[in-house]
């Protein structure tokens, strides 16, 4: 197979791992709520997901209903997740970037915790992996990886967009997140709105951890290697500048990126020094660096972060 | 109001913010969160791992006041913790997110180690210590001051930036670690110079240094121009520019400042303690010292304390993963448990809940 195209269909499948995490990131921050917890989330997500296929393992449920039931399971967890957060920052007004932080930590050793006590047993969950991965899990090359969630993936993206540029609730969540006492002005319930936006944006996040481990990686080690992604899914949303139909892009960008360090070497034919690896995998980091700067040097208004991004909301503050 | 009464019972309790609070009832509030979090983890140990609450607490302390050496590690844990902390709170204190403490500790270890392979068996050894610090010293500045200098000049967002510069970091010391590893086994054996002096015991020169440090970094925050020009930006950057305060001079200012404490721990961690550089040399202390510093609200002498409390768990936790014999992740899942009750109680400290009044007592509206 053509070299550039497997290197396409394996960058597509991680992106949509990014994917998952910013879009439920940009819903996050757009009611103005800078989630650092979106790592440890996208990771309570795999565990709980494989925990679901776990019990269903050798049950009679039809494999369709097996992937339908384990994605929800990690939706769920997610949205647990987003509500635990929602309440420490909305409602108890705690410092978001701390909270934040706390989920994470709390999250990436919780899903320690579960999957290692199924690491004597891999296939507990594994077993699954050809249903996660129709319509192509036969095949032999990268296409096998693009599976059903990769298209959930970009519906999601889709909706998401559609939902905040082009519908009344859209614009009620936006105006929350730029000036929350102004929506609460007008008599949108802003508390509804952030623990909602929060919650289904953790629980969106939360997939990627389920996609990551299911379908791009398959491997019973896949658990350790979502923190670091989930931190690039939070920059992926300064990179698409708050839009989700930029991220489909975006994070295809970034998967590529991602992969630099190990396909461009092949696909150029050319023979690096091994000492040159760890030098390109840095290659996704410096580019969101330039990223961010380009963005706020360019100073458009349409491309800030929603005004009220990181500020608790407490209506009798003046 | 009599007449809305009729329409909509007024509720049954709504939030006040505190003007101030006694310093005792706010550590009592503290404490209380603390307990409530330890006896909501054994209850959860119970059902996890089967545990015997009595026992799991029992442990918990076992963990770290067991014995002589536990003690010891305890400290010298803390200090590594609190110096870290230590670190990000001046930038903290200016409302300035340095989440990239974690890197910003790996370059400056990196470029102590750098030091000490290239110029070790060169000079002698209390020479190459001093070269070793400062550019440690150096190497933390220069990371911590490159997201500050864009910050300043175009408020590029510091959160993202600082955290994609520990992966930046952690590259780089990848990077490195090929090339001195001829085999390419990227395993930096322990390096034979450069060590600090062992005075008693080979943690107590640690323990001083980093305690030393805090008075320092609680003299300038608290006592110092430049420590109340943190403050003021900090604050509100509207009043701070309107008072004359160069905003983005201060910015730059602290974060290399704040870096370059950072590479002092790194330092410290090279030579005192692993007399070599990995990847995961910081092991996720970057991230836990945000938590130190911002439950002592940025008070270094408070750290002290909460950077004991926090490493009071992860060793007691990790006491407990041995007694009991079970997976290795719970201190981590136990920790993040106890932070969501600790980051919540702040709420009660700062706001307060008022109840409706009974109409019965003849409660009378403004």
């Amino acid at each position: 197979m053509n070299a550039f195209l497997d290197y396409l269909l394996t960058a597509i499948p991680l992106g949509m791992t990014f994917l998952y995490g910013c879009t439920g990131e940009i819903l996050t921050e757009k009611a103005g709520h800078l989630n650092l917890g979106i790592p440890g989330i996208m990771c309570i997500g795999g565990a709980s997901g494989c925990l679901a296929l776990k019990m269903m393992n050798g049950t009679a449920i039809p494999p369709f209903l097996i992937v339908i039931i384990a994605i929800l399971a990690s939706f769920a967890a997610g949205m647990a997740m987003g509500a635990i957060y929602s309440f420490l920052t909305v409602t108890l007004k705690a410092n978001q970037n701390v909270t934040g932080l706390a989920m994470t930590i709390f999250g990436v050793g919780t899903t320690k915790f579960i999957m290692l006590g199924m690491a004597g047993n891999p296939m507990q969950y594994l077993y699954a992996l050809d249903y996660f991965r129709f319509p192509f899990a036969e095949s032999t090359t990268s296409l096998k990886y693009n599976g059903v969630m990769v298209y959930l993936a970009i519906a999601i993206a889709l909706t998401a967009s559609f939902v905040l540029t082009r519908t009344r609730i859209g614009l009620h969540l936006r105006a929350v997140g730029e000036n929350p006492a102004t929506a609460d002005a007008v008599g949108i319930n802003v508390s509804f709105y952030k623990y909602a936006a929060t919650a289904l944006g953790s629980g969106v996040a939360a997939l990627g951890g389920l996609f990551y481990i299911m379908d791009y990686s398959g491997s019973y080690e896949a658990y350790k290697s979502i923190e670091p992604l989930g931190w690039l899914a939070v920059a992926l949303v300064i990179f698409t500048l708050w839009r989700p139909h930029i991220s489909i892009v975006g994070s295809i960008l970034f998967g590529m990126l991602y992969l630099a360090g190990s396909r461009i070497p092949t696909l150029l034919g050319i023979q690096l020094d091994i000492s040159a690896t760890p030098l390109l995998q840095m290659l996704p980091y410096v580019v969101t660096i330039v990223v961010l700067i380009v963005t706020s040097v360019s100073k458009k208004r349409e491309n800030q972060p929603p005004a009220a991004l990181g500020l608790s909301y407490f209506r009798e503050e003046r | 109001m009599k007449t809305a009464d009729k329409i909509r019972r007024e509720p049954l309790f709504h939030v006040v913010k505190r003007d101030t609070i006694p310093f005792q009832k706010a550590m009592l509030i503290r404490v209380l969160a603390v307990v409530f979090a330890l006896l909501f983890v054994s209850l959860l140990s119970l059902f996890l791992i089967k545990a015997n609450p009595f026992e799991f607490i029992a442990t918990l302390f076992e963990g770290t006041f067991g014995s002589p050496r536990r003690l010891w590690k305890f400290a010298k844990d803390s200090a590594v913790l609190l110096c870290i902390a230590l670190a990000i709170t001046p930038a903290f204190r200016m409302r300035f997110w340095n989440i990239g403490a974690e890197g910003q500790t790996l370059i400056g270890a990196l470029a102590a180690v750098a030091m000490a392979i290239y110029f070790g068996g060169k000079v002698p050894n209390g020479v190459l210590l001093v070269l070793m610090f400062v550019a440690a010293v150096l190497a933390g500045a220069v990371w911590g001051g490159i997201p500050a200098i864009f910050k300043a000049k175009w408020n590029t967002n510091e959160t993202l930036f600082t955290l994609m510069m520990n992966y930046v970091a952690s590259g780089l010391v990848a990077y490195f670690l090929l090339l001195w590893t001829p085999s390419g086994s990227s395993v930096l054996g322990a390096l034979s110079v450069g060590h600090l002096p062992v005075i008693v015991h080979e943690y107590l020169l640690l323990i001083v240094a980093v305690l030393l440090l805090t008075v320092l970094v609680y003299v300038y925050l608290q006592y110092t121009k430049q420590g109340y020009e943190i403050s003021v930006v900090g604050e509100s950057e509207n009043t701070a520019r309107y008072i004359g305060i160069g905003v983005g001079k201060v910015v730059i200012r602290t974060m290399l400042v704040s870096g370059a404490i950072c590479g002092i721990a790194g330092f410290l961690i090279v030579g005192a303690l692993d007399h070599s550089v990995t990847t995961d040399a910081v092991g996720g202390m970057g991230f836990t010292a945000i938590m130190v510093s911002w439950l002592a609200k940025f008070n270094p002498l408070y750290m002290i304390g909460t950077a004991a409390l926090v490493t009071f768990l992860e060793q007691g936790a990790s006491q407990i993963t041995t007694n009991f014999n079970i997976d290795s992740a719970f201190p981590d899942m136990m920790v993040g448990i106890v932070l969501f009750f600790i980051i919540g109680c702040e709420f009660f400290i700062g706001y307060t809940l008022k109840f409706r009044e009974s109409r019965k007592k003849g409660g009378t509206d403004q």
